[in-house]
């Protein structure tokens, strides 16, 4: 695709997602925050999975990690949201750099159990550290405060005013991992994933960039969990539980791995289809057991993968 | 003091022979298909779930529940091997994992929709529900029994890989299966063989601890597989003995930790892991 197209494509999406707020009902303007929250989520992932190659079971730990710090910041330094989110964020990476310095010495399915375990270890510090956490009720009743910006404050309490504050760290992350997968980084996170001997060979600290990836990652999964704090105005340390790191896999996989859109694309169909599955049956879980089943069996460049794949083949064809 | 921890001891040895028969399948499956088998908890909450339905259903005795359980679960697990896992070996690790957590999904959901989503009461085993009293204390003799069954699979297990012709076949297909291969051995049977039988270990100890858990829920799969994997990992993935050992330190971690500093067993267990994994990733109990 050429890049003017690529403009007018971001461009309508941006119309479509402000039109989204400006005229839809609470239901959708819900869902559509969760697509976005859930695809921050996705994307900063696949910066890891995608594109360096390393399969991480412990991400619902910088996830809940954000929204713990969302919480406890907004309960007991001040409410003020955007200095909230920032906190959540900043404690996402540290934690991110201090589990990350000891995960990369891994690769392959030795990096996949070290991320299980530091992050079953998150988890069970959630659950444990009663005094601060809540343990197993979390924490709950978070308001959203309005954002004060010296003689102006800008309330958010609304989900309809709430919306936009989602979409604007939306549209930041969607031109900031962009911006990372065209950047020189970005070029040798790809270069270690497809060979990491080479890149060592050819001079290049490859754990830093590793630990690097890890941390950005870990930076966005604590934005959207931050971010999530907000919309459901409560944490539980399920949140962290290791079956939640699969979400973003799940996503990425649906959407396609190594495309930049395919996370996206999988946050829309992975919510919508949920919406959709819980109306006639309890057991969503079920089908997307069987739908991820499909995608490995047969569609493993997943949507966007695979659309592109046939594209390019009847225009090959043609 | 001395009988208290003496119960802890052994309460903790026989919650880690359920972890050692789920770990022994699932690093035997990992030793010679390269596999980590999400969906291994699985087999074990299903054979948990089949012993209960012979012996309620059915009607037939807590033996032939435990016989015939695992052998459904076994069916099971040919399907699963012979049409999913057998097309995702060529593929790079993520699609294996994420194939066998599909599985973890389907098969939660599955024994959600038959069985319910609540938690089933069950029964006790005639003729070992009793206890006996030890260093003072009563102790059931159904958890002494499984503390015998635990070493016995153990020992037939080695004596299986170590004696016996198609054990050594095993043992060859996991050092280097192009070279097995290539001196005839039909692979692709012996990897559903290895497999089913895995799974058959994992199922046996779900329906043994029918009456030990005394509550069967959903969640009981997820649980035991992530205890599993903390073993494997700690006694080197791949290896049996290693596998043995890393459940009784688990086992004896967990029930002194929930014993002595309950609020952070869990965390306990994760870090040793972690260590384990940092520095000797080839597990604790490996020989090099």
């Amino acid at each position: 695709m050429n890049r003017s197209w690529t403009y007018i494509l971001a461009a309508l999406g941006i119309a479509v997602l402000i039109g989204i707020g400006l005229f839809s009902s609470r239901f959708i303007l819900y869902l559509t925050m969760r697509v976005m929250i859930l695809s921050i989520f996705a994307m900063g992932y696949n910066i890891l999975f995608g594109r360096t190659g390393l399969l991480s079971f412990g991400h619902a730990a910088f996830y809940a990690t954000g929204a713990y710090g969302v919480a406890l910041c907004t309960i007991h330094v001040h409410s003020h949201p955007v200095l909230a989110v920032v906190a959540g964020v900043i404690a996402a990476a540290v934690m991110a750099l201090i589990i990350g310095f000891f995960c990369v010495r891994h690769t392959e399915i030795y990096f996949a159990m070290l991320t299980l375990a530091f992050g079953m270890m998150v988890f069970s510090l959630m659950w444990n550290v009663r005094g601060i956490t809540g343990g197993d009720d979390g924490l709950s009743g978070i308001i959203r405060a309005p954002i004060s910006l010296g003689l102006i404050s800008i309330p958010i309490m609304k989900d309809s005013q709430y919306y936009f504050f989602v979409l604007m760290f939306f549209v930041v992350s969607v031109l900031l991992i962009h911006r990372i997968g065209r950047s020189p980084f970005g070029l040798v996170l790809a270069s270690i994933r497809e060979n990491h001997v080479r890149t060592e060979f050819a001079g290049l600290p490859v754990k830093r960039y590793r630990l690097a990836a890890f941390v950005i990652s870990g930076a966005f999964a604590g934005l959207a969990g931050g971010l999530a704090v907000f919309l459901e105005s409560n944490v539980t340390p399920f949140a962290a539980h290791w079956s939640r790191s699969a979400d973003p896999v799940l996503v990425s996989l649906m959407g396609g791995l190594q495309t930049f859109s395919g996370p996206l694309v999988g946050s829309v169909l992975f919510v919508v289809l949920r919406e959709l599955i819980e109306r006639f049956t309890h057991n969503w879980m079920l089908w997307f057991g069987l739908i991820l089943l499909a995608i490995i069996m047969g569609f493993r460049g997943g949507i966007v993968g695979s659309t592109a794949a046939l594209l390019k083949r009847s225009s090959e064809q043609g | 003091m001395v009988q208290s921890l003496v119960h802890v001891c052994l309460a903790g040895i026989s919650a880690g022979m359920f972890i050692w028969l789920v770990a022994s399948g699932l690093t035997l499956i990992f030793g010679v298909l390269r596999v980590l088998n999400f969906a291994h908890g699985s087999f074990y909450m299903l054979g948990a779930y089949l012993c209960y339905t012979f012996l309620r259903f059915a009607g037939v005795d807590f033996w032939l529940g435990v016989l015939l359980g695992p052998l459904v679960v076994c069916v099971v697990g040919y399907f699963m091997e012979r049409f999913l896992l057998r097309h995702v070996y060529p593929l790079e690790l993520p699609y294996q994992l994420l194939l066998t957590f599909a599985m973890v999904l389907i098969f939660d959901e599955l024994v959600k929709m038959i069985w319910g989503a609540g938690s089933i009461g069950s029964p006790t085993v005639p003729g070992l529900s009793g206890s006996v009293s030890i260093a003072g204390r009563d102790f059931p003799v159904y958890n002494l029994f499984i503390i015998a069954v635990g070493p016995l699979v153990a020992l037939g297990l080695w004596a299986m890989l170590e004696k016996m012709w198609w054990g050594r076949i095993i043992r060859a297909a996991a050092s280097d299966r192009e070279m097995a291969a290539a001196i005839g051995v039909k692979v692709p049977a012996l990897y559903t063989g290895v497999f089913v039988f895995g799974a058959w270990l994992s199922a046996l100890g779900g329906a043994l601890a029918v009456p030990y858990v005394g509550l069967l829920t959903t969640g009981m799969g997820e649980a035991i597989i992530i205890e599993a994997f903390v073993v494997v990992v700690i006694g080197g993935l791949g290896s049996l003995k290693g596998a043995f050992l890393g459940a009784l330190v688990i086992g004896l971690l967990t029930s002194f930790g929930t014993r002595f500093i309950p609020t952070l067993d869990m965390f306990l267990t994760f870090i040793l892991m972690a260590a384990v994994l940092l520095w000797r990733p080839q597990g604790f109990f490996a020989e090099s």
